[in-house]
């Protein structure tokens, strides 16, 4: 196991009150693993991602929980210790390719500061490994291109410098939040690609942050499905995709349009608005927009159980309620 | 590059062409018939005649204009009404004062104001952040000549620290050659007249600087609060680097590039001359001379000075935009169609 996050919840103290962005979740994920966590916005998945890699603004802060690194918590390490790690063990690639580069600095030196800040290399090896890193993203002509600012590139070239960064110092998990949304589809399908190719070549476990399940079915090996901060499904892909339990995931499924459906109907869509994170419902928090919502629901927490092999946090699911009828369909 | 500054320089020429013609008008029209300023109340109507003929200022005003536009054009900006000394003379001997102070006063600025500006960015909401902010705020609130009695009752008066008015005691005064004392009294090897000059620096560059170190720490504040949000200093962060190297090398670069523009504004009004500060502390500088010269009705020298500083604000900007160029790889003069 690469790396176990355990009960990790992430707080947003406002003037108005505090936002548990990330409420309690759990997950592990193996060496050479693709897991991808998805949700809308605003579920915590991006806030999840920066809480591993220790770059939370204020007012952001871990409230508890651990995330154990090769049994390491990163939780309780000095910002310099984190700075050993971040960008050399654990690396990260943005959503937002356009403005994620340094627009006043050559791509190279981008690149090559990140090698020379983990790795004892010279100038000019470090410069070696960036050219061949560029090339490994299938980057044109990478020594010549290396000498470009960031404006000169496109956003599918700009996310490949961003991957070649990230993988520079050969981590051993690549965090991708949200790599493909600011591109088009032609170049999403790419960076995807590129990925995944990477993951091949360099053995490293990716966490994919993502709303898109389009994404997760082609990249991922399992799922986290985040709804307002917590887990509400966790499975692996297949199996997701095949037989999703939870009413969230099925509603998200059934609003993707398919391109084989002659119906007339409209697509499906799930009722109602994400509740407002400073006056979140006692019970479940999808339970007013829930299609087959219980009485209990609104009132209580669903735990997060084992069912076929899935996580699912759902009292439908909830073989032996203490009221001792099952609901279990 | 080479083309676009070309490009600027010739723009140039417009320009003091429309200055001139304002200053020339405006003296003609606002100030006072100089004559009988110059020749006393008690001239006679035909030595005052003889004067104005003698001056050119019978001509026609486009013919007044000709003769000085041309005379200009040969480096002959006329003679001052009073002393009688070529207008260029007038200005060599006076301005060397005002760009030495306004240098001494703009790094200070910009050195202070920039340092304040980013820490307080840096630690916002800080107690560093709000004294700065106070300071700033002060700084732009106070006027000049004020603050600089203040610093000459206080450093002068009081504590007898340093020299409230001169650019240098008269004794120690350096030849000549470049009419910058600093520079003079090295050339000359004099280190009690160097050192002489620094201390008659401090109290008017002080004062003069406060102002412009104001709006540089609340634009440096601002412009690196800016760039502290931006996605490329998360990205600086993801990859491991301190939170030092982050500020200095990601985030001042691009921080300060808006940064430059307004220093070089504050610098082309500085090199204006600052006519509260150069009286209070008897700075024998460009602005409270040409302010006398105007109340004289001095026309040449009026013309020649403004010609002068008009030149030197558009000098002051293309410098700006030149280093912008050096600052930003995204700005790219030689591609703009003119």
């Amino acid at each position: 196991m690469l790396m176990e996050v355990k009960a990790l919840s992430t707080e947003f103290k406002l003037k108005r009150g505090t936002v548990r962005a990330v409420d309690d979740i759990s997950f592990t994920i193996d060496e050479g693993e693709i897991l991808a966590i998805v949700g809308e916005s605003g579920s915590g998945k991006s806030v999840t991602a920066l809480s591993i890699m220790g770059l939370l603004q204020n007012p952001g802060r871990i409230a508890g929980g651990e995330i154990l690194f090769k049994s390491q918590d990163l939780n309780k390490l000095s910002q310099k210790e984190l700075q050993k790690i971040r960008g050399n063990r654990i690396s990260m690639i943005f959503q937002e390719p356009m403005t994620s580069l340094n627009p006043v600095w050559r791509i190279k030196d981008q690149i090559m500061e990140s090698i020379m800040t983990h790795m004892k290399v010279s100038q000019k090896e470090a410069l070696a490994r960036t050219i061949e890193m560029l090339d490994t993203v299938g980057i044109p002509s990478p020594a010549e291109r290396a000498n470009d600012y960031p404006h000169q590139m496109s956003g599918g070239m700009r996310q490949r410098v961003m991957t070649a960064m990230a993988l520079s110092c050969g981590p051993d998990l690549l965090i991708a939040d949200e790599p493909t949304t600011a591109l088009d589809v032609t170049i999403q399908a790419q960076i995807l690609e590129l990925l995944y190719r990477m993951r091949e070549k360099f053995g490293m476990a990716v966490l994919l942050i993502t709303h898109d399940l389009g994404v997760v079915s082609e990249a991922a090996d399992r799922v986290i499905v985040m709804y307002c901060g917590k887990i509400v499904e966790e499975a692996d892909v297949k199996s997701l995709f095949a037989r999703p339990l939870h009413p969230y995931t099925v509603g998200l499924l059934q609003s993707i349009p398919q391109i084989d459906d002659e119906s007339d109907e409209p697509l499906y869509m799930i009722k109602g608005m994400v509740p407002n994170p400073l006056r979140m419902p006692r019970g479940c928090p999808f339970s007013d927009r829930c299609d087959r919502c219980l009485e209990r629901c609104s009132q209580e927490m669903p735990k997060l159980q084992d069912v076929d092999g899935h996580k699912v946090r759902c009292f439908l699911y909830d073989v032996v309620s203490e009221g001792g009828h099952a609901q279990n369909e | 590059m080479l083309n676009y500054i070309l490009k600027r320089i010739l723009m140039l020429i417009p320009v003091l062409i429309g200055v001139s013609i304002i200053v020339f008008l405006i003296m003609r029209v606002f100030s006072p018939d100089p004559a009988p300023i110059v020749l006393g109340q008690h001239a006679t109507q035909l030595a005052t005649e003889a004067w104005r003929q003698a001056n050119g200022l019978n001509d026609p005003v486009y013919l007044q204009y000709f003769n000085f536009i041309t005379g200009a054009l040969t480096g002959d900006l006329g003679t001052s009404y009073y002393t009688k000394m070529p207008v260029s003379k007038e200005i060599f001997a006076r301005f060397p004062a005002t760009i030495e102070l306004a240098l001494v006063a703009i790094v200070l600025a910009s050195f202070f104001g920039i340092l304040i500006g980013v820490i307080s960015a840096v630690k916002k909401n800080s107690i560093f952040d709000n004294i700065g902010m106070l300071i700033a705020l002060i700084g732009v609130s106070m006027p000049i000549f004020w603050l600089g009695i203040l610093l000459i009752i206080l450093f002068s008066g009081t504590l007898h620290w340093l020299p409230s008015n001169g650019r240098i005691d008269p004794m120690l005064q350096p030849v000549a050659v470049t009419g910058f004392y600093m520079i003079d009294s090295l050339i000359a090897g004099d280190m009690d007249a160097f050192t002489d000059t620094l201390q008659h620096l401090v109290l008017p560059a002080t004062a003069l600087a406060m102002y412009s170190m104001a709006i540089i720490t609340r634009m440096t504040r601002s412009s690196m609060l800016d760039t502290l949000q931006q996605d490329y200093i998360r990205t600086a962060r993801a990859k491991g680097i301190s939170e030092g190297r982050v500020i200095r090398k990601h985030a001042l670069r691009n921080g300060l590039i808006p940064i430059v523009t307004v220093i070089g504004l504050l610098l082309g009004s500085l090199l204006g001359g600052a006519v509260l500060t150069e009286t209070v502390f008897s700075w024998p500088g460009i602005g409270a001379y040409t302010v006398t010269c105007i109340l004289k009705s001095d026309f040449p020298v009026v013309q020649g000075v403004v010609l002068l500083i008009a030149t030197i604000f558009v000098m002051v900007n293309l410098i700006v935009d030149v280093i912008y160029a050096f600052l930003d790889p995204r700005i790219k003069y030689s591609k703009v169609k003119g």
